[in-house]
């Protein structure tokens, strides 16, 4: 990364100002896609429950999102008496920048271009797993900066459950580290060019993705994604029954929006992450003539709004967990699960031969 | 150029950060202020070329450490008053650490130099052909494999420990066993119990009230 670094400053200005003008254009089009996402967890919601949802708002409710965002910034803050306004005002900012910034490193494509990245470092799954650790401070200093007892309660819990599943997210991670053989995110995607299809002679096709070799895992992270970004129904954060709305109780306004914006953008991130590691990310489904003519950057789209279709379903038809239970399950059901199939899959890689 | 810039940048928000460590009244802005340094720190370390360092400095200390740090420090109802009691007298150890440490510090440039630009103790440890992660991977699982292992006996006996020290069982607590409520079934959880004809009869308080008796 510090090569990176002194690669820039060779260049001079101009991969400066390149390098600003591809994260501009990435954050714009993240926040255009979160925007129609979020109206898409709403209809689905809608949809499951028999509604019709958000409709009145531009062609079928279209534009709901783009409307939700001028409600909030029009609104006036207010910041309780009691509060500690610096860090108050502080923590909605650092969960949206932190969640933001993990989209430095996760790749969309890669073609004769070369590779669809801010900064193809070589320790970017790290990286990934640092960010998304560090979501939990907007929450706690939210719950605590508000002064009050039901966002320090909800934020007890929420940190509680996010420490508890970054755990088992870090030891999925570790599994499909040991049969990738590197920390670089693109290379995870190109590893799973070659695998169990291709290993029984087919051509390559989705047989090939890491969420057949490591099936358990694949569950295990999609259900420690749930509860990392705090979805339903893991949502104990903001139990609307008990603790109203948990850590964001006070906020309202932009700092809101922050707050919403950053939840929103690490479960886009999760999505990513679930289809780089598991599903092939921009790998076309089967290697033949109508698919890979297809750009890459579709086959991610796909996959990674099929994942939050997924999100949108469990959100939808689950019901919410109890705190013991979600922390039985953490620590009693994914950890050991997690801890065994790192042991197996480093075993069958060592003893099969077929460590990278 | 950048480099440098980044340096100095990053060396003195952690220096400053590190000081309103230790100035700061309230002892969340302290952490606050100690998760800053972190960062600095990692980014330090990103400029010396160990990025993996450095990201392990930011999950395991600012994702991790920090967290329980942020979580006792709020939880706790610190006493400023008692807090500040105890300076005046421990002020002198205090002067006593830093100033060994000082010495330390002085010595250790006496001794080499101030010739410690950025850039210049990178070179040595980063062979060419790999990245610092699989350099250290390398050296730590094979030439350093027994301090490794014996790191992490160490860690495993702390951890045992600190659960042996927290762990106790209290009674009239209601539980749950999930493999117990599973294990239920109608032989079981239900009983049918023989009711023999004309041997029953309703007790008078569970009897329903009819109108005329109400009113």
């Amino acid at each position: 990364m510090s090569d990176f670094l002194t690669t820039l400053s060779d260049a001079g200005l101009w991969v400066w100002s390149f390098t600003g003008v591809q994260s501009l254009a990435l954050l714009l089009s993240l926040l255009i896609i979160i925007a129609f996402l979020l109206l898409m967890d709403r209809k689905v919601w809608a949809a499951v429950q028999m509604r019709r949802g958000p409709n009145v708002v531009g062609p079928f409710g279209l534009l709901q999102s783009f409307a939700d965002l001028l409600k909030f910034v029009f609104k006036e803050p207010v910041i309780p008496a009691g509060s500690d306004k610096m860090v108050f005002l502080l923590a909605p900012l650092a969960t949206a920048t932190f969640a933001l910034a993990s989209w430095a490193v996760i790749p969309v494509n890669e073609n004769s271009w070369g590779k669809w990245v801010i900064s193809d470092m070589n320790v970017g799954i790290l990286y990934l797993l640092a960010i998304s650790s560090l979501g939990v401070y907007g929450i706690i200093m939210g719950g605590w900066a508000s002064n009050s007892k039901y966002p320090f309660m909800g934020a007890l819990r929420s940190a509680a459950q996010m420490v508890s599943y970054e755990v088992s997210i870090g030891l999925v991670i570790i599994c499909v580290l040991l049969c990738v053989g590197s920390l670089n995110v693109t290379a995870v995607v190109n590893a799973q060019k070659d695998g169990i299809g291709t290993g029984l002679g087919l051509t390559p096709s989705l047989l090939d993705w890491h969420w057949l070799a490591l099936f358990p895992m694949f569950i295990v992270f999609f259900i420690s994604a749930l509860a990392e970004t705090n979805r339903p129904p893991f949502d104990l954060v903001e139990a609307e029954s008990e603790l109203v709305a948990g850590f964001m109780v006070e906020y309202g306004s932009t700092p809101y929006l922050l707050y919403m914006l950053g939840e929103y953008v690490a479960i886009v991130t999760m999505c990513a992450m679930t289809t780089i590691m598991f599903l092939g990310g921009w790998l076309p489904p089967i290697d033949i003539a109508p698919f890979n003519w297809v750009p890459g950057i579709f086959w991610f789209l796909a996959k990674s709004v099929m994942v939050f279709f997924m999100f949108a379903m469990v959100k939808a038809f689950v019901p919410r967990y109890r705190y013991d239970q979600l922390m039985r399950l953490g620590w009693k059901v994914f950890l050991p699960l997690s801890l065994v199939m790192v042991v197996l899959t480093a075993s069958v890689l060592h003893f099969g031969g077929l460590a990278p | 150029m950048v480099t440098a810039i980044f340096f100095y940048l990053f060396s003195t928000l952690a220096i400053a950060s590190a000081a309103f460590v230790v100035l700061a009244r309230n002892p969340v802005h302290a952490v606050l202020f100690l998760i800053l340094t972190f960062f600095n720190a990692a980014g330090l370390f990103v400029l010396l070329n160990a990025e993996f360092l450095a990201m392990l400095l930011v999950v395991v200390y600012v994702g991790a450490v920090a967290v329980l740090f942020l979580f006792v420090v709020m939880m706790l109802d610190v006493d400023f008053a008692e807090l500040k009691a105890g300076f005046i007298k421990n002020a002198p150890v205090g002067a006593l650490v830093g100033g060994v440490v000082l010495a330390e510090l002085v010595a250790l440039f006496a001794f080499h130099g101030l010739d410690v630009a950025p850039g210049k103790i990178a070179a040595a440890a980063v062979p060419s052909d790999l990245t610092n992660t699989e350099a250290l991977g390398q050296i730590l699982y094979t030439k350093y494999v027994y301090f490794f292992q014996t790191a992490g006996m160490v860690l495993l006996v702390a951890m045992i420990g600190a659960i042996v020290l927290t762990l106790r069982h209290r009674e009239g607590v209601k539980r749950q066993s999930i493999s117990e409520q599973v294990a239920r079934g109608p032989a079981t959880g239900m009983e049918v119990v023989k009711v023999p004809s004309g041997g029953y009869t309703v007790p008078p308080v569970a009897r329903p009230k009819t109108p005329e008796a109400a009113e």
